[in-house]
């Protein structure tokens, strides 16, 4: 570890936390539709929307119609995204006559985009045709995007509410999301990305000869859009195969930090949305905090891990921490605080391979997931499954003040326990289940490549991902069978919407409730007290349920590997 | 001095009373009977798999295995924590019995003296108690047992409330009024009442005290529903944490034992706070009865935890009932004595309140004596009319009364308008302003000074009014008063609130305001015209003087009548939310140090490295094994006291009270178990068991 290691991290953290009032506060206006520097050019358009679509934007809807209204919308996306793989062959903008998508594979690929998963069982450049990268693939990273960010706020509003019937309109919101947040950003970003040198062209891919004088075809495309909101939305399905480590999807130094700059962004200003839409910054500011201990404990795992190699490497001479599967462009600190970013944020794009870090490095990457996708998360979803593990937290120690338990106003009871609950568990039914599934199973065996607990890390790692709506994936398992196609989706799907149905259901009953105005009596949720308690909460509650899976894993890789036995 | 009276009657049973435990053992095993134990699900899918491994063993024994030493103890252990968890319970509920046991001697066999003709009181039949319907009319005289819940229709009499309240001293019960109210079971001393019985056979108060501390009729509160839900959700999470261990093992080539499996599944599933959750609901009403609080609900003790503001009468709670006179000032030229004499002469034949506060006053701060009255004293007793009271002596006209009428009186003597001093009225106004009631003395037609008399706030309902604030609980005091005399006083006794020329209307206005904002709201009161307040509160506290339909209105009936119990139940309501919050905190955080027990003994055998894992250095996996299971039964007995005393509240605000309480419990609950599961690790190998 170095100091300017260090202060690459610290320099981040500092931009994130300079950027959440900002964000934030444009974010809390444009949702509660106010006036912002962009609603001279914007409002136009966003009314002509709403005239086509005959939407009325003061008609709000209760939990279970927004809920309708968002699952309708993604049948919709979905029916779309398929019929376009299916028939890409057929379809203009193809340039590399690509063909269509067999059907188990264009089934999870569906999925994957529509739950913002983005797990890839396919290579980008050898698969789909431009129109598909373009209208289908990036389409969804906006939708799927601006539905995590609606959800996460509509949940706000049922906190923010009292005595109320509505959460929002579900139709406004993911207007008002695409429009006002996601499209000027990702413009920006995109034209920050080109500038460093990435491709955004619609032209075919170039074909180069070598200095040794072979011929060599360089896929290009149009890069630099998707890779924008691929980040800022917390997607991560690359343009190519080899993803952020590709040097068209990810050119220098610069464009890696801005990179990782964006997968956070919006996670994070959301918490600051959550605090000033329930009357007190300091409750956004103090999720943020939790989010944030676990994030730098993370991260100094992983970059440590990395950092310090392994004995056999160091035996060899290759001192200077493990740089196997690493872009030398990037280097370690990079790579290691990608990897935990990425995973954090289930973004899951990724630079390096975490296939190849250290089984502790990789293990930190495993884990973010498997809290299911909390620290910062997916751009709202990470608020959302956040709260969730809050309104345990709050359950659990608040009744320890003597009363019943409270959160920015709300009574938590039976039914958001329940629902909290139920949230909660698909996270382990998914990943231990298809994961004990898939072990004992022959034809899932067979795609694992490398042996011992590191084969088992790549199948937990897998369905970890998928669950956790990351997408990245450990590399060495062969994703792309019938068996882990269809499983995955299943696991995506679940992890999805088993999650989002109960939030909402949460919401419908917190906007319902009356406020209750604070008291000396109230468990303060501000403090730092409330900040460790909530992580000390997600560890044993969401953590230690993968304790077995992960001391069969990378926990037993890494005692191994300091004894001399790799896998 | 309250809580003498109450402990001389319901003698606290001791934790450790043979009593209880004997035949609370007995029940431990009856409770095994799954029908009763699915009430309580984490206990219901702790003993399917004991029975699965129950099972199993015998399997392993009729087809002679070579060793099932350690799963015969696995399985030994995991009855033992179903045991204990019952065990629990029943000595909750062997406590509550054993109150109830006293209660239920005083209904005995009651003989009821119904009457026929409903315009006819005087010819009545005899029936059993039992036997009455609501609506019945039945007669009572002196000596007769009040056979049920009712309401006296005509008469007066003396009632013995003693098997109810423990008070022995009779209360009046009297048709109409705020007094009508009389209770099944309290006994007649004199007179003759007819009471129209409200209550259905079965379910008189008494029948409902009695199956409420038995914890028969014990329904889940609401926070107890959430809570068994989490646990439940918790159970959940850790079949598939448990369940899915077989096929990794599987696939890194090691298998694992049911039990060993099952023994980490009951490790890990929240058995301790599952265990004792019923205990602590039964404990707590059992603790609010032994307050002499009588709840209709287990909700409404919950509640009382919630409560935002208290409501208080100011009579009776916030201070004494009467005015009494705190001071005496003289005017100048007078001296304190002399003008404490002459007040205490003139007060001597007023038996009103105020006239013997003034009394005592005399005596006690100006050391006055008084002297036998002689012949020549001639008493003026206090009447309303002319409202002042004196005497006559050696040809000294004494008086004090309200300061109109001493003006009036010295006018009298005088003979003309008599001016007062700058002083005198100075003095009046004053008195007036903060509240109090300034009386006049005169001598003649001389004006001696003022009496001040006041509405005395209770010694230490200050402090306790500050305490209620660090609870974060604002009290607002009711008056009759006006707003002058209510700030005064409201300032004097630090109340938050106050509500001034309280109307039944006001009160009822006031709590609909709060509750609008999302506070919850607790008030006591008494009379017919609080109930419709005592209703819409959502903790109605209603005195056991108090008339039918007041208690009907509440949720609780405080047998002792004593208005500032309120804050009691507060206290017993937190203290019941926070038990349960302590130990389900706890029950969780324990679960670190068993899964570093188990887990390392699990996969050692096909992955050595893993021993790295085992911290607490535990000498084998089976010990490992074996003295985690151990500790998860053991802790459950351990905590039976705490369950049952509950968790000590203290007010010192929410924040304070969570670091101390999440120290404790949070901290506790995940080191303790390492320290323990050691322990009986070195027992367990010392002892060869393993």
């Amino acid at each position: 570890m170095t100091v300017i290691g260090w202060l690459q991290i610290l320099l981040f953290c500092a931009i994130i936390a300079a950027l959440t009032p900002l964000l934030g506060g444009y974010m809390t206006r444009v949702f509660g539709g106010e006036r912002t520097m962009l609603t001279p050019v914007l409002r136009p358009v966003e009314l002509a929307l709403y005239r086509v679509a005959g939407i009325d934007e003061r008609q709000e809807q209760g939990w279970l119609a927004y809920t309708i209204a968002m699952l309708l919308f993604h049948i919709g996306g979905f029916l779309i995204l398929y019929v376009l793989m299916r028939f890409q062959g057929g379809l203009p903008f193809n340039p590399a006559g690509q063909s269509a998508v067999a059907p188990d594979l264009t089934f999870n690929t569906t999925v994957s985009f529509i739950t913002n998963t983005n797990w890839q069982n396919y290579g980008g450049e050898s698969t789909m045709s431009y129109l598909v990268q373009m209208l289908g693939l990036t389409h969804q990273n906006f939708l799927s995007a601006a539905t995590g960010i609606a959800l996460a706020v509509a949940l706000i509003r049922g906190f923010a509410r009292a005595s109320a019937k509505t959460i929002g309109s579900f139709w406004v919101d993911i207007t008002r999301c695409t429009l006002y947040v996601l499209l000027p950003i990702s413009v920006a970003a995109a034209l920050f990305l080109v500038w460093q040198g990435m491709p955004q062209t619609l032209g075919p891919y170039v074909d180069a000869t070598t200095l040794e004088g072979a011929k060599q075809t360089i896929a290009v495309g149009p890069v630099a859009s998707q890779v924008a909101i691929k980040m800022l939305g917390t997607n991560g399905g690359g343009f190519f195969n080899a993803n952020a480590a590709h040097p068209f999807e990810n050119p220098t130094a610069l464009s890696n930090f801005l990179q990782i700059i964006l997968i956070f962004a919006l996670g994070a200003a959301l918490t600051n949305v959550f605090g000033r839409m329930v009357g007190n910054q300091r409750q956004g500011w103090a999720v943020l905090a939790a989010m944030g201990v676990l994030f730098l404990a993370g991260v100094l795992v992983t970059y440590w891990a990395e950092a310090a190699g392994t004995h056999t490497l160091n035996a060899l001479g290759l001192t200077g921490g493990n740089m196997e599967g690493k872009e030398v462009r990037f280097g370690i600190v990079a790579s290691a605080l990608f990897a935990v970013v990425t995973t954090a944020a289930s973004c899951g794009a990724v630079n390096a391979m975490h296939d190849s870090f250290t089984a502790l490095g990789g293990m930190i990457p495993l884990i973010n997931m498997q809290l299911g996708e909390i620290i910062v998360g997916g751009v709202g979803a990470g608020l959302y499954g956040m709260l969730l593990f809050v309104v345990l937290t709050v359950f659990v120690a608040g009744l320890m003040v003597g009363r019943t338990p409270e959160y920015v106003g709300k009574k938590v009871e039976a039914k958001e326990v329940k629902m909290a609950m139920l949230a909660i568990l698909i996270l382990p039914l998914m990943i231990l289940g298809w994961t004990a599934i898939a072990v004992v199973n022959p034809l899932a065996v067979a795609s694992i490549s490398n042996a011992g607990p590191h084969g088992f890390s790549e199948v937990l790692y897998a369905y970890s991902s998928q669950t956790g709506n990351n997408g990245s994936a450990f590399a060495g398992l062969t994703g792309n069978t019938l068996f882990y196609n269809l499983t995955g989706a299943v696991a995506m799907f679940v992890g999805r919407f088993g999650m989002i149905i109960p939030t909402m259901a949460i919401a419908g009953s917190l906007a319902a409730k009356k406020s209750v105005p604070p008291s000396l009596g109230t468990f303060p949720t501000t403090g730092t007290l409330f900040v460790g308690l909530l992580v000390g909460v997600i560890l044993i509650v969401g953590g230690l349920t993968f304790f077995p899976a992960l001391a069969l894993g990378p926990i037993v890789e890494q005692l191994a590997m300091q004894a001399g036995t790799v896998f | 001095m309250e809580t003498s009276k109450i402990r001389k009657r319901m003698p606290v049973t001791t934790l450790f009373d043979p009593k209880i435990i004997i035949p609370a053992i007995g029940h431990a095993f009856r409770k095994l009977d799954p029908r009763t134990l699915a009430r309580n699900p984490v206990m219901f899918v702790l003993e399917m798999v004991t029975l699965l491994t129950t099972i199993l063993l015998v399997r392993d024994i009729v087809l002679g295995a070579e060793s099932f030493g350690f799963e015969f103890q696995i399985v030994i252990w995991l009855w033992f924590t179903v045991l204990f968890a019952n065990f629990a319970e029943a000595v909750a509920e062997g406590r509550g019995k054993a109150q109830a046991d006293t209660l239920r001697k005083t209904r005995t066999e009651t003989r009821a003296k119904r009457i026929l003709l409903p315009d006819n009181y005087e010819v009545y039949q005899g029936v059993l108690a039992e036997d009455l319907q609501a609506g019945d009319l039945v007669v009572c005289e002196a000596g007769d047992v009040i056979p049920g819940d009712g309401e006296v229709i005509e008469g007066i009499a003396s009632v013995n409330e003693a098997a109810i309240t423990g008070e022995s001293a009779p209360v009046i019960r009297e048709s109409g009024g705020d007094r009508s109210a009389v209770t099944g079971g309290t006994t007649v001393i004199s007179d003759r009442i007819v009471i129209r019985i409200t209550s259905s056979p079965g379910s008189s108060f008494l029948d409902r005290m009695i199956k409420l501390v038995e914890g028969a009729e014990r329904q889940k509160t609401p926070n107890e529903i959430a809570l068994n839900i989490l646990l439940v959700g918790l159970t959940i999470i850790f079949v598939f944490a448990t369940a899915t261990i077989p096929s990794y093992a599987a696939y890194a080539g090691g298998a694992i034992s049911v039990v060993v499996l099952v023994a980490l599944f009951v490790t890990l599933i929240p058995t301790t706070i599952g265990a004792l959750l019923s205990a602590i609901g039964i404990a707590g009403m059992d603790r609010l009865v032994r307050f002499n609080v009588l709840a209709m609900s287990g909700r409404a003790v919950e509640a009382a935890g919630d409560v935002d503001t208290l409501l208080l009468d100011k009579t009776g709670t916030v201070t004494f009932g009467n005015r009494l006179a705190a001071e005496i000032i003289p005017v100048q030229g007078v001296t304190e004595k002399e003008a404490a004499e002459v007040a205490l002469l003139a007060s001597i034949a007023d038996e009103t309140a105020e006239g013997r506060s003034i009394v005592t006053l005399a005596e006690s701060k100006y050391d006055i004596y008084r002297k036998p009255a002689t012949n020549d004293h001639k008493f003026i007793e206090f009447s309303a009319t002319t409202r002042l009271s004196g005497v006559d002596m050696n040809g000294r006209k004494l008086r004090k009364g309200a300061v109109d009428s001493v003006l009036k009186f010295a006018a009298d003597e005088a003979g003309k308008l008599v001016t007062e001093s700058s002083g005198f009225r100075a003095t009046v106004d004053k008195i007036a302003r903060s509240g109090g009631t300034p009386l006049g003395l005169v001598e003649n037609d001389r004006l001696l000074g003022v009496i001040h008399l006041k509405d005395v706030v209770k010694p230490d309902v200050r402090e306790r009014f500050a305490a209620l604030r660090r609870m974060g609980i604002k009290t607002v005091m009711i008056t009759g008063d006006n707003p002058v005399t209510a700030a005064a006083i409201a300032s004097e006794a630090g109340v938050d609130d106050f509500i001034a020329q309280a109307t039944p209307e006001d009160k009822l206005r006031y709590i609909r305001d709060e509750q609008a904002q999302g506070r919850l709201i607790a008030m006591c009161g008494d009379g017919t015209n609080d109930a419709p307040a005592l209703a819409q509160a959502d903790v109605g506290v209603c005195m056991q003087t108090g008339t039918q339909a007041a208690r009907e209105a509440g949720n609780m009936v405080d047998l002792d009548s004593d208005p500032t119990k309120l804050i009691e139940v507060v206290e017993i309501g937190k203290q019941l939310l926070m038990t349960r919050g302590a130990l389900t905190t706890f029950s969780v955080a324990n679960d670190v140090a068993k899964y570093f027990a188990i887990i390392p003994a699990m996969f050692v055998v096909f992955y050595p490295q893993l021993q790295v894992l085992n911290i607490m250095q535990l000498s084998t996996p089976q010990s490992a094994i074996l003295s985690a299971i151990i500790f998860n039964a053991l802790i459950i007995v351990a905590l039976i006291p705490l369950a049952l005393k509950g968790v000590k509240y203290r007010p010192i605000g929410a924040a304070s009270l969570l670091r101390r309480n999440l120290l404790v419990y949070g901290l506790g609950g995940i080191v303790l178990p390492f320290l323990g599961i050691k322990a009986i690790d070195l027992l367990v190998t010392a002892m060869h068991l393993a």
